[in-house]
């Protein structure tokens, strides 16, 4: 690991840069959390607290424009770094016909599949041989080179078939693919010890012949580095990578849950400690940041909160009157054979 | 050619034409798959035919995330009973895609569906209706050589997700002297045989098996009109309504289980919208509520058979 320290990754800018998304994350996610205990939020609302370093850290790795990125349940933060407008979370949350989901969907399930970023479905695992596909459709047309696709995952999300069998087919296929497991040490309520058998889930990646890595996912340098390295080692011609990062989830499953299953020495524990402290230590420490910018950009983000929230809130929702209820494209009846022209 | 020729072509004219186009499956490339649907498309269009891993669920996720950039893949599942594997990929990620994101998923699924002597519980499957349950799916059953052609182009021309259920039985038994065809557009059904004292309803296999049933009833003075879907999703209600406005009289045939499914969609959607139309109760003959069972005496009393087809007629038209 040693070695990653000194790779571009490492530089000021990218750490401030990281910082920033997971920042911007938890102030927007604390207002999300507002807004749902004051029964302003129809559904449920699921946070990434905790796990802004890890998902941060892959989204500012990765190139918007290029690269291709399925955030899951918990990465507000790895949205935000790969270039998610802000209001994209507020409009969908609060059910604005102006989002991206225009109320058919909601929360986390939102995403812009024309810009590298698909929407996830709840089906843990899903996610991964989709970005597989995009990425072999590159290929196919002869654009793959420098570019990466990456996933986020949970513990949980290790036991599905869908894992299982998206990761293999990423790896015969030699993918460019980073699949990053934030093991929060709970599936909703479900420990680790009641979800797999092995010592650390990276071992996983020695059985699919593809290069793994454990990280303390607390540990914002850590995983700058480590991330980094994973991403780039994949961008290179490496094929997939497994980064399994160790963590606790600072919240309950989604805002409904109190998360009082977690043992009270896990929480108290090394990974109960909360990565934006110790990212904020970690770059004051080494004159990344100030503490006052720190305080400025927490004002910024404050706002561009109140912002994003207000706006949202002003919009309309969805009208079922004048809801279009068709699932598909096509409109039938169609007037004549697609091929009768092709046939002739 | 026969219908599986159909197959073959249609696939070696999209190839040839459309460099969205690839193929995706078990054993298909250097094989030419289990039926040979894919024979020598791999070496005439190289690095477009591929081998799948056994992972039916990854196989679906990996062609949605290919047409959400910009490709046409054509999936062919081995069987259809092993499209179970891969239902959560193709009812929750395709299917709902379009609806949530904007964004169309035109990928093609082949289904090798239905029965053959010997197949057994998992291979002999019809899942047409679990995937026309379904929003967001275009479910297409070709009954003729014609149609496994034309239906497939028409398929992978679509922008949506397309189910597209060709049985096995058909395969090579099912020949023509060409795939030239009337050319209906999917969506439409066909009148195969006009009649004027009961309308067949069918689809896929049982087109053939209705067909023969009607031969054998015209030697008693009956006339049966036999219609074919061509496609169970979208349904044409309208060609339904109007045969049974000529006949009054409504049995429909499938070969799946008999619990829901198109046949109960057709009878369900004629009586609400045509109940004056009818002049007795409309029918039902599916296959029966058991497992496919593995012996061919076994299979062939399992699933609508001419006589069984008949039997169900006399007792339509005995009102």
């Amino acid at each position: 690991m040693q070695s990653f320290a000194d790779g571009v990754v490492m530089n000021r800018d990218f750490l401030r840069s990281v910082f920033q998304s997971m920042l911007r994350a938890r102030i927007l996610e604390n207002k999300l959390s507002s807004l749902y205990k004051a029964g302003k939020i129809v559904g449920g609302v699921y946070l990434g607290r905790g796990q802004e370093a890890v998902s941060a850290t892959l989204g500012t790795a990765l190139i918007q424009g290029t690269d291709f990125f399925a955030p899951l349940i918990r990465d507000q933060a790895g949205r935000t770094a790969f270039g998610e407008p802000m209001i994209d979370c507020t409009r969908t949350y609060l059910g604005s016909v102006e989002g991206p989901m225009r109320g058919r969907d909601g929360n986390i399930h939102r995403g812009r599949p024309e810009m590298g970023m698909p929407a996830m479905i709840s089906h843990l695992g899903a996610q991964v041989p989709v970005i597989a596909g995009m990425l072999f459709a590159k290929r196919l047309q002869g654009t793959l080179a420098g570019r990466v696709g990456a996933t986020c995952i949970g513990d949980g999300a290790t036991s599905t078939g869908a894992f299982h069998e998206g990761l293999n087919l990423a790896a015969v296929e030699r993918l460019p693919m980073v699949v990053v497991v934030g093991n929060n040490q709970f599936a909703y309520s479900t420990p680790n010890h009641r979800q797999f058998a092995c010592a650390d889930l990276v071992e996983k990646a020695r059985g699919y012949g593809i290069g793994g890595f454990s990280v303390d996912g607390t540990d914002l340098l850590a995983c700058a580095s480590v991330i980094g390295e994973a991403v780039r080692r994949a961008r290179e011609g490496g094929g997939p990578q497994l980064v399994v990062a160790h963590l606790l989830r600072l919240s309950g499953h989604g805002e409904h849950d109190d998360g009082s299953y977690v043992p009270a020495e896990i929480r108290g524990g090394h990974y109960g400690r909360d990565c934006i402290e110790v990212a904020m230590r970690q770059l004051v420490e080494n004159n990344h940041a100030t503490v006052d910018e720190i305080l400025a950009w927490q004002d910024e983000f404050s706002d561009e909160v109140q912002r994003a929230v207000a706006q949202a809130q002003q919009e309309a929702v969805p009208d079922p009157y004048h809801e279009d209820w068709t699932a598909l494209a096509t409109r039938f009846p169609l007037s004549e054979s697609i091929s009768q022209s092709i046939a002739q | 050619m026969t219908y599986i020729d159909a197959i073959r072509e249609a696939q070696e004219k999209l190839l040839r034409e459309d460099d969205r186009v690839f193929l995706y499956g078990q054993d298909i490339a250097t094989f030419g798959g289990a039926f040979k649907a894919t024979k020598g498309l791999a070496e005439q269009f190289p690095n477009r035919v591929f081998d799948a891993p056994i992972s039916e669920d990854a196989m679906i996720g990996m062609a949605v995330g290919a047409a959400i950039e910009g490709m046409r893949p054509i999936v062919e599942m081995q069987f259809a009973d092993f499209s179970s594997v891969a239902f959560n990929q193709i009812v929750n990620q395709a299917a709902t895609h379009f609806y949530r994101t904007g964004m169309p998923i035109p990928i093609t699924v082949r289904l090798p569906s239905g029965g053959t002597p010997g197949s057994g519980p998992f291979h002999s499957q019809s899942t047409e209706g679990i995937y026309a349950q379904y929003p967001g799916l275009v479910v297409l059953t070709p009954a003729t050589v014609s149609d496994a052609y034309h239906m497939l182009l028409d398929g992978v021309a679509l922008d949506d997700p397309v189910i597209y259920c060709e049985h096995k039985f058909l395969y090579r038994w099912l020949k023509a002297k060409s795939i030239n065809g009337d050319h209906l557009p999917i969506g439409q059904a066909r009148i195969t045989r006009p009649g004027k004292h009961a309308t067949v309803v069918a689809y896929s296999a049982m087109v053939h098996e209705a067909v023969r049933a009607a031969e054998r009833l015209q030697q008693d003075g009956w006339e049966i009109e036999v219609v074919d879907l061509r496609s169970v999703k979208p349904l044409d209600l309208d060609t339904i309504l109007a045969s049974v406005a000529r006949t009054g009289r409504l049995l429909a045939v499938g070969e799946a289980f008999p619990w829901g499914g198109v046949t109960a969609e057709v009878v369900a959607r004629v009586t609400e919208e045509g109940f004056h139309l009818l002049d007795a109760p409309p029918q039902r003959l599916n296959a029966r509520d058991t497992p496919v069972p593995y012996h061919p005496k076994l299979w062939a009393a399992h699933r609508p058979t001419p006589e069984s087809i008949c039997e169900a007629l006399r007792k339509l038209l005995s009102f």
